[in-house]
């Protein structure tokens, strides 16, 4: 009864979208529709203009499928699990995000942010009481998930502060004590950033991410920093630097990645959402294999500055949490233009959280009138079956609700991925040069400076990374920059074209996030005279 | 400097290599890195042959084989064999030969903080004073686009004619260098900000003079890179380390291309000297050569005359005046040609050579094996710069005129070349003279007041004109008040360093010493009569037909105003009583 529903932007090459003029109109029709009348998982719609002009991709899936809930080591208490009943508000702002105006008390949202804000607000909690619950959890759960590279040690102080605050009934964030964890190439001022890499072994920005910022500045407590593979670079976290994290709902098999420690951390709980960043569907297939809720949003919409660039072009911060509406109030607290960087779309910033119907408003059929798109091309050749049967399940349960849902056909979609493979290398091969032992992070010694450069990196970045930069220094290299990059971003003017004429003709599209459920730990993973490098389900 | 920087280290701000900012502090930080092992920076002797080897291996590289050390040395003395001496060029061989010169200037903009960040950029601050995360190139920063640097380089494109782009990039330069906090540099490689144009250049007098105009190719967008200050011994080759400042780092600069239409020395840096006049008064730029604001780098190659394809080039970098650039030119070429007439013009390799003051001479820095591949990619960081129309005209309609147009104005209202020249020099100097012409004075009186002891003033009270308190009203004054008679000459220019130096009015000077002219015929009469009255003796004899007494009498009449009678109303009257 309960499908495998994947809902989101596809595999991961199509982040490879080009910018996407990050310019916005209200998306006054967009509406998250989660129903008492189905089963226990969000479905989402998209207003068309939403969906065009954002190409926002959300990632979600049941928890792995195959698992014994009691084998779990991690307790399956998860909160989508336990009370999915009613929805949500429609009111602007956060003070009365979770009690609309007239709401039945009974019809609790799902949301893990609402509930604490709830417990805050009405003194049954205080925010310390809420951070030390997460942070027992978070201590209890880490041996075996290992999602953390960094735990907060001023987590207790920062709710501290919080509690004295609302003692004085002086002004509170919307994410007043919500304990949050952070992608480790997020820079934080008092947590160390390393990216995921012995580059950056120990390294303390001296600033925080424009995207943190603004969450400290909303009330969140930061837990902690997770684990990532180096750089972001990877689909399985196992290209981490530091250690392999954990599914918790599998303990031998991987979250997912690059994003996988966030994706474990909300999964297991212990953080009520975390940020992540999304390349190539970093944030989207942690999220499905994790089963939380991954949201990508469009290029530019949340600021990029902080985030250690990857590939510029296509670095996105976003978020995972237990449900849709926690990432709809998380992206309404970290979206917005900033000055600190010029891609960052100028576009006011909707609640949009506000626009989601609540449960009772709602027809049998909400979706009535809406066009549902299926990526044809996600759907062949080499993709599992049990993903296939997922699909269509949702395909049908969405028909149910009444939508129209048909194939749809996207020509250039295979070449996604291959372009992927040379542009984001090749700006990674740029980005990455900051890292050369002189102003900070690992130094080795050389007798002068080019061995002090070849050491220090070669020391300090991982095989796969140092596989990145070489294809990217390949592929911008002269006598190759034509044959390799300039086509690359001929095709992905081409995979942008096709998406757009898709996007006209449908208000939503569908594809598996990924081919496969979550993979066994070291099953892709080749490892080369000890040291670990990704295989062929890296992306 | 070096010891400037020792400073830091017993402060405490230096980190040993491998310790270095695990625990980051933003400021002031100096890194210390290993010696570069640049050819640059290797000692070499002029003779030809590298000092001894034991003790430079020793300090400066450590493990380096003595195999590797000697090809490096060999390498550089390589193409300063076969070579003799450019002194025994004879003048016969190069008028043989053609020197086609291309020069590459960047400009240091003046604005008040980075291209991409909002650090000062003003120079000679303490090291690392004026850096943040986005100069520094941490990770996670991100630039974003100073619009004055783009309004700057408008105005320059406009000044030397050129074709703005409304729509431009950025683009990526890669290469590692520690200087270079990102590892790139951001610049513009396909798409410049302006194409094409020209400048126009008047060769001074005493060169033969001359009117030329040498084309620009391009002028681009970039960011400078940080300062290497080489420490732990004497200079460049001695240093044990190399600390890194990054103050420098991120500041705006304009990258100028011309076409390579300059034939000699001379015309190179009247080309420059042009450039520099022409962003001072634009105000981009202090286009100061010292500080570095305004750097060269020539290109120069030789071919016989009469051949269309051009030789092998060499660039020249380290030239800090217009004269070291000119000399530096002469030297290569005829170096270039020396070669050139021995038979080894193989041995003329494209290669970057420095100038050295100290034996004026060129020496190679390192040659390019090959093009270097800058691996140039589009900045994704930043949107591409779209500027309107409207916007360049809005620039255009508030441009300042120009020097070649000041010049050609002066030239047509009567002044010679000479003059010309240095009038239009210096845009304050200029924009001087224009206010005093503004006040109705006479151009001719106007220039030679400036040119001579105005500018004699400047020169040995080390001051600028701008500096002074003499405003051009006052100039303006004081030329009228001589004109029509009201002071001398002479008591003008015994006033002016008053004037210079404490300003106010002339009327007010002059009443406050008493020596306005004595211009009352009346008055005059009198005294003329009371000079022939007490020298009989002198009148007798020019009655008698010794005219030339008439001196005697003026000097007396002097005499007894302290000069300050007025000569023409003196010598009119003295010459009527004389010969009544």
């Amino acid at each position: 009864m309960f499908p495998h529903l994947r809902l989101s932007g596809s595999l991961p090459c199509l982040a490879a979208m080009p910018s996407i003029a990050p310019a916005m109109p209200t998306p006054s029709h967009l509406r998250f529709f989660l129903t008492s009348a189905c089963p226990p998982h969000p479905f989402l719609s998209f207003g068309k203009s939403f969906f065009v002009r954002y190409c926002t991709r959300i990632g979600y899936t049941k928890p792995y499928q195959d698992q014994d809930p009691k084998q779990c080591p991690i307790p399956s208490k998860m909160q989508m699990e336990s009370s999915f009943g009613g929805i949500v508000c429609k009111s602007r702002g956060c003070q009365t995000l979770c009690q609309p105006p007239g709401a039945n008390v009974q019809q609790r949202p799902v949301s893990e942010i609402c509930r604490i804000r709830d417990d805050v607000l009405q003194r049954k909690k205080s925010a310390v009481q809420i951070t030390e619950d997460y942070l027992s959890r978070l201590h209890e759960t880490e041996p075996h998930v290992k999602s953390f590279l960094y735990v907060s040690e001023k987590a207790l102080e920062e709710a501290a502060e919080l509690d004295r605050k609302l003692g004085n009934n002086e002004e509170v964030g919307p994410l007043a004590g919500v304990p949050i964890a952070v992608k480790d190439n997020l820079c934080t001022h008092d947590m160390p950033s390393t990216g995921g890499s012995r580059i950056l072994e120990g390294y303390r920005p001296p600033y925080d991410a424009t995207a943190v910022r603004k969450l400290r500045e909303a009330g969140a407590v930061l837990l902690g920093k997770t684990n990532l593979d180096e750089f972001g670079m990877g689909s399985s976290t196992e290209g981490s630097a530091f250690q392999v994290t954990s599914n918790p709902w599998d303990l031998s098999r991987v979250p997912g990645g690059s994003s996988g420690g966030s994706a474990a951390a909300v999964a297991a709980r212990q953080c009520a959402a975390a940020l992540g960043t999304d390349t190539g569907g970093s944030i989207r297939q942690p999220a499905s294999f994790c089963g939380v809720v991954g949201l990508k949003p469009t290029y530019g919409r949340v600021s990029r500055f902080g985030l250690m660039a990857y590939a510029s072009s296509l670095d996105v911060i976003g978020c995972l949490a237990s449900s849709v509406l926690d990432t709809a109030i998380l992206l309404s607290v970290m979206a917005g233009e900033d000055k600190s960087d010029a891609t960052s779309s100028k576009k006011d910033v909707p609640t949009y959280a506000a626009s989601l119907l609540p449960l009772n408003l709602a027809s049998s059929k909400p979706f009535e009138g809406l066009k549902f798109g299926i990526i044809l091309e996600t759907i062949g050749e080499g993709v599992n079956d049990g993903v296939l049967s997922l699909i269509r399940d949702a395909a049908l349960h969405i028909e149910a609700l009444g939508a129209t849902v048909t194939e749809v056909s996207l020509p250039t979609f295979s070449k996604g991925l291959p372009a992927y493979y040379v542009l984001a290398p090749a700006e990674a091969s740029s980005n990455l040069a900051r890292y050369d032992g002189v102003r900070f992070g690992f130094r080795a010694d050389g007798d002068e400076l080019v061995s002090m450069y070849g050491q220090s990196r070669g020391q300090g970045f991982g095989l796969e990374v140092k596989r990145r930069i070489l294809m990217g220094t390949y592929a911008l290299s002269a006598g190759y920059y034509e044959a390799f990059y300039r086509r690359s971003q001929q095709v992905r003017t081409l995979i942008q074209k096709d998406f757009r004429t898709a996007l006209e003709e449908n208000d939503v599209l569908l594809s598996p996030v990924a081919p496969t459920a979550a993979f066994k730990i070291g099953s892709t993973f080749i490892r080369i005279h000890g040291s670990p490098s990704l295989g062929e389900s890296d992306w | 400097m070096a010891s400037a920087r020792c400073a830091g280290l017993a402060r405490g701000i230096c980190f040993q290599p491998g310790t270095f900012s695990n625990h980051f502090s933003l400021r002031p930080f100096l890194c210390l890195i290993p010696c570069i092992t640049h050819t640059a920076f290797l000692p070499y002797s002029h003779n030809g042959a590298p000092k001894a080897f034991a003790t430079f291996q020793k300090r400066l590289f450590h493990n380096l084989s003595k195999e590797k050390f000697l090809k490096i040395c060999q390498a550089q003395v390589l193409t300063r064999d076969g070579a003799a001496q450019p002194t025994e060029v004879t003048a016969e061989a190069v008028e043989k030969y053609e020197a086609v010169i291309g020069i590459e200037t960047h400009v240091q903009l003046g604005t008040a903080t980075k291209a991409f960040c909002s650090c000062h950029s003003q120079y000679g601050s303490e090291a690392n004073a004026n850096v943040c995360p986005v100069c520094m190139g941490l990770p996670g920063a991100l630039p974003v686009l100073n619009e004055k640097v783009v309004e700057y380089a408008v105005k320059l494109g406009l000044g030397l004619h050129s074709d703005i782009s409304l729509r431009s990039k950025f683009d990526r330069k890669q290469y590692f260098y520690p200087d270079l906090p990102k590892g790139y540099q951001i610049s513009q490689f396909d798409i410049p900000i302006c194409r094409g144009g020209y400048v126009e250049v008047d060769l001074p007098v005493e060169f033969g003079g001359g009117h030329r105009r040498f084309g620009i190719t391009r002028v681009h967008m970039e960011e400078d890179a940080g300062k290497l200050v080489h420490a732990g011994g004497d200079g460049l080759s001695g240093s044990l380390y190399s600390q890194v400042d990054l103050n420098r780092a991120g500041v705006p600069l304009l990258e100028v291309v011309s076409e390579p239409d300059m034939r000699n020395g001379l015309e190179a840096a009247e080309y420059a000297a042009e450039l520099q006049r022409i962003v001072r008064y634009l105000g981009i730029s202090n286009g100061n050569m010292q500080e570095g604001s305004l750097r060269c780098d020539v290109n120069v190659s030789v071919r016989p005359k009469g051949q269309d394809k051009f030789g092998t080039k060499v660039e020249i970098k380290n030239m800090n005046s217009f004269s070291a650039m000119q000399r530096a030119i002469e030297y290569e070429v005829s170096r270039q040609v020396c070669l050139h007439e021995e038979g080894f013009e193989s041995k003329i390799v494209q290669e970057t050579r420095l100038w050295e003051e100290g034996s004026q001479r060129t020496i190679t820095m390192r040659s390019k094996e090959g093009l270097a591949d800058y691996r140039f990619f589009p900045e994704p960081d930043l949107p591409e710069v779209s500027i309107t129309q409207a916007y360049v005209d809005s620039l255009l309609e508030d441009l300042p005129e120009l020097p070649n147009t000041k010049r050609r104005r002066y030239e047509s209202l009567g002044l010679i070349m000479q003059d010309v020249l240095v009038l239009a020099n210096d845009s304050d100097v200029a924009a001087f003279l224009d206010a005093v012409l503004d006040k109705g004075a006479d151009l001719k009186l106007t220039a030679n007041w400036i040119m001579g002891d105005i500018a004699a003033y400047l020169k040995s009270e080390k001051t600028s004109i701008s500096d002074v308190k003499l405003t051009p009203a006052t100039l303006a004054e004081l030329i009228s008040l001589i004109k029509d008679g009201t002071i001398s000459g002479k008591i003008g220019k015994e006033i002016l360093p008053e004037l210079l130096r404490k300003g106010g009015s002339v009327k007010e000077v002059v009443e406050a010493k008493g020596l306005s002219q004595i211009s009352d015929p009346a008055l005059i009469e009198g005294i003329i009569k009371q000079v022939l009255s007490s020298n009989p003796k002198q009148v007798e004899q020019y009655r008698g037909g010794k005219t030339k007494l008439q001196g005697f009498f003026v000097g007396q009449v002097m005499k007894a105003t302290g000069g300050r009678v007025n000569p023409t109303v003196m010598n009119e009257i003295l010459l009527r009583k004389l010969t009544a």
